[in-house]
């Protein structure tokens, strides 16, 4: 049985990449009890992961600044319900926690998005972030041969990546027109940070094969996968390899800001312009609001940080840096749409919901998310339709149902625990990374 | 499904909800000829009867109940080897778990109770009790094991009563809201409206919405399911003292029971509430509900919950459904009023109303049923 | 030199270095993590803990999502079926 501890903070923030780093420092910075909540073992979030320790210079300043501000950080714990305003509750390996907070600001980020096709539940096919982050995790791909295929800057930085830990990647496929990298080539050449992050890239990259409007159309393999059918200039090719990294753009981790209440419009919180969803005393930066990168997640975070302590004035000294560069989101979303073709992918037999194998023959009859789901379970499963549900809103057309607690698997014992007054003893949670 | 038509076929019968006991309603009603439209704001089963735990039991709370449960209960037991396999029938069994003295007190008298009425049921001593479900808590005196009771899974049900109905000719209208009934008409809010001898309001907790002055309240319940835990649980658990949570007519309660699914999952519930309006988690109904759930199951606390998710019976004031007629108007029928017991005896429910449609002898006495026990009755407050 | 940690996948033996997550073992061990609801083996899709394809069967614990869970010495992972 778990033991529960409870923690009061002035500020909560949930999600401890960019964003949440920001947004805590800066909230820190203003003197008050400040806590940042992840599900990982160190902060960093996706983008950072494994920069914080030192390999990267940005991620690591962010870090000190959390410690000088004293911020407190709680590793390894994940947010599942909010059971009354001001109060969340998270689950660590061996302890229920319940959150208290007086502001809460949501920096929970994205997951990558996935679209079925077949054979793409063999292992060894992953997200282009999902191999990253393995690789970050101690997988060796020294000798090995990856495909990185799907679309986005993302796969670039993959791609350079995985590189230099020693894989050979024989082909980059991405699914955007050439023509259209190319207006958004053009787009950043307003930003000197990106032209040189542009450079660097292709410095890393030199001599990977690289081919637009291109995209996977099978994988292959028996227990594992041995190879990839891609699709390349209108003509089919298959490309032995041990690793595909498939991913396709970014999907908003909303379900926490609509389970507090927050409106959701689109697929992305609305927030005003100091980053203040339509719950009072709520927060939200980084992706969630719009997916924009690193840079867009750090100014949005600081804002939202100085924001949730009133302080507008140095707030709003960010907004210009801001506004350059949502641009930079606006031509990230315009550039990277998901061409139609990518609906033909799955035959009948493929599966799309991946935890309750419903192919996709099953659910093409189905006129919404809903009906599909009750029938046949798509949706039911242990990832609550975080991959499912954008792949099969793409597909067919379909919106997602509502969200409800818990918003991650959850111990029976921590839907059970009991909320405490608000003037009960405040015990340490023993877990995580302080 | 066309919002919007102006329909001018006149119908024998429109049920208006498509809910377990309407999709039975209409399957029954063509199967024996009469020429059927079905009407609902969603589509099949996706209301109260998505949220139900789709418990089969024979109750013995009274002689009426335990008749429609019984009755309905041979009627799923009849059907089974016509239900696809998605709608997971199982005969998994009951168990009613007895936690002191008296609670094996009451399980005698269930005993024999059902034995007078012909079902089996076997007593558990504390030992065979352990063995038959081993992760209940020690110390529990025993129980009582009715093998003929079982589980679905009540959407997948819901739809297949709704097949059928269709290909006997039954007329679907899912994604349309109504407005109105009475007078042989069904009012559509798109200002469409359907002609029928007969409506029936089969619209479960918004029964009252449709026709003013039925006694029914809405209780609310919460449900929780698991990742798959196979083997875990073998047979629908239920404590004894449930019967004192579905009796009481004011108060929240909160009772032991658990469900294993085909899947390996497990269901846990359950909880009633009335007054609770909105369909939001109730999070101190849940804390209580799953603390007495771990009160019988240590082993629950450790198990990862997937979803949660709540839904309202439609409750009478005498724990009987509505199965017949409304004095208040020649042409409005009534199925609804179904309590926690919906799953189970809409099959019953529809034989009984289309025996009362079409002049039939019903297999069981239907006054205990009908909606004009309680005209005359004030409107419960 | 990273220290090295002793566990196993499905009764084989692996050594991972300090920091590595228990999905990587498995996928070092060339061991699926899961065997899916139609018989089917899975390994990690995601990597960041939300697509559950990850879980494994931990010292009996049955659905930890290995790509959130560091590997220490003496772990005995199995596929989770």
């Amino acid at each position: 049985m778990s033991s529960s501890a409870r923690q009061k903070f002035e500020v909560l923030v949930v999600g401890a990449g960019p964003a949440g780093m920001a947004a805590a420092a800066r909230a820190g910075e203003s003197g008050v009890h400040v806590g940042l909540v992840d599900d990982n073992f160190s902060p960093g979030g996706q983008i950072w992961r494994g920069g914080v320790e030192g390999g990267n210079p940005q991620a690591a300043g962010w870090m000190e600044r959390l410690q000088a501000a004293q911020v407190v950080k709680l590793c390894g714990v994940r947010v599942f319900h909010q059971p009354e305003t001001g109060v969340l509750l998270a689950e660590t390996k061996d302890e229920i926690c319940e959150l208290r907070y007086d502001k809460l600001i949501l920096a929970t980020g994205a997951r990558e998005g996935f679209l079925p096709f077949p054979g793409w539940t063999l292992p060894n096919v992953m997200g282009a972030g999902g191999l990253q982050a393995m690789v970050k995790s101690g997988l060796s791909i020294r000798g090995k041969r990856v495909v990185v295929a799907g679309t986005g800057p993302l796969l670039l930085a993959v791609a350079a990546g995985l590189r230099k830990h020693g894989a050979e990647i024989p082909i980059l496929c991405e699914q955007t027109s050439w023509s259209s990298l190319a207006r958004f080539g053009l787009a950043l050449a307003g930003q000197l940070s990106k032209i040189i992050q542009g450079l660097q890239l292709m410095k890393e990259l030199a001599g990977v094969p690289f081919a637009s409007s291109s995209w996977p159309v099978a994988a292959h393999g028996k227990e594992a996968l041995e190879g990839v059918t891609i699709l390349r200039r209108g003509k089919a090719e298959t490309v032995a390899c041990d690793y595909l990294a498939c991913g396709f753009h970014l999907v908003p981790n909303t379900e926490l800001a609509a389970l507090t209440g927050c409106q959701v419009e689109d697929g992305y919180v609305r927030v005003d312009e100091f980053q203040r969803t339509t719950v009072p005393g709520v927060f939200c930066a980084g992706e969630p609001t719009g997916i924009g990168g690193v840079e867009l997640a750090l100014v949005e975070g600081q804002i939202a940080g100085l924001a949730s302590r009133g302080r507008s004035t140095q707030a709003r000294e960010l907004f210009a840096e801001r506004r350059k560069l949502k641009k930079f989101a606006a031509a990230l979303e315009d550039t990277f749409q998901l061409r139609p073709e990518l609906r033909d992918l799955p035959s009948a037999e493929t599966v799309v919901c991946r935890c309750e194998d419903v192919p996709h023959s099953r659910l093409r009859s189905y006129p919404d998310w809903r009906a599909a789901k009750l029938q046949t379970r798509c949706g039911m499963g242990s990832c609550q339709g975080r991959v499912c549900g954008p792949a099969t809103r793409f597909l067919f057309k379909w919106n997602p149902d509502s969200v409800r607690p818990p918003i991650f698997p959850a111990r029976v014992e921590g839907l059970a625990m009991a909320v405490s007054g608000p003037e009960l003893e405040h015990q340490e949670i023993t877990g995580g990374c302080q | 499904m066309s919002a919007g038509a102006h329909d001018v076929a006149i119908y024998d019968v429109a049920i208006v909800g498509a809910g377990i006991v309407g999709a039975a309603c209409a399957y029954e009603s063509a199967r024996r000829g009469l020429r059927v439209v079905m009407v609902d704001r969603d589509t099949t089963g996706a209301g109260t009867t998505a949220a139900g735990m789709g418990h089969i039991v024979a109750m013995d709370d009274s002689e009426a109940q335990f008749a429609l449960t019984r009755y309905s209960q041979r009627l799923w037991q009849e059907l089974r080897s016509e239900l696809p396999d998605d709608v997971e029938y199982e005969q998994c069994g009951t168990v009613w778990v007895a936690a002191d003295d008296e609670e094996m007190q009451e399980v005698e008298r269930k005993r024999d109770y059902y034995g007078e009425r012909g079902v089996t049921a076997d007593v558990l001593d504390e030992r065979l009790l352990r063995t038959l479900e081993p992760n209940l808590r020690s110390g529990m005196k025993g129980g009582l094991l009715v093998p003929e009771d079982g589980v679905l899974y009540p959407p997948c049900a819901a739809r297949f009563f709704t097949q059928r109905a269709q290909e006997r000719g039954a007329r679907l209208q899912f994604g349309v809201s109504v407005g109105h009934i009475g007078e042989s008409r069904v009012a559509l809010r798109d200002g469409s409206e359907i002609r029928a001898d007969i409506v029936v309001n089969a619209a479960g907790a918004s029964a009252p919405d449709l026709t003013p002055g039925i006694a029914i309240k809405k209780r609310k319940g919460h449900l929780v399911i698991t990742e798959r835990y196979p083997g875990f649980v073998r047979h629908q658990l239920v404590e004894l003292g449930y019967l004192k949570s579905a009796h009481s007519v004011s108060s929240d309660s909160v009772a032991f029971n658990v469900q294993p699914r085909r899947t390996g999952q497990l269901l846990i519930g359950s909880s009633r509430q009335y007054g609770a309006e909105h369909k939001e988690v109730d999070h101190p109904m849940l804390v209580r509900m799953l603390q007495r759930a771990q009160e019988y199951m240590p082993g629950l606390g450790q198990m990862s919950a997937v979803r949660v998710w709540t839904g309202f019976r439609a409750a009478t004031p005498d724990k009987l459904p509505l199965i017949g007629p409304w004095p208040g108007d020649k042409s409005v029928w009534l199925a609804t009023g179904h309590e926690g017991l919906g799953i189970t005896t809409s099959l019953g429910t529809a034989r009984i109303l289309v025996d009362q449609m079409t002049g039939a002898k019903p297999e069981i006495p239907i006054e205990p049923y009908l909606p004009s026990r309680s005209a005359q009755e004030h409107v419960h407050a | 030199m990273p220290s090295a940690v002793a566990l196993t996948v499905n009764g084989v033996s692996v050594e991972v270095a300090l920091g590595t997550t228990v999905a990587v073992a498995a996928m070092q061990a060339g061991q699926p993590c899961r065997i899916s609801v139609t018989g089917t083996p899975r390994g990690p899709l995601c990597g960041m803990g939300i697509c559950f394809e990850c879980r494994m069967t931990i010292n009996g614990i049955s659905h930890c999502r290995t790509c959130q869970i560091l590997c220490e010495s003496g772990m005995k992972v199995t596929t989770n079926e």
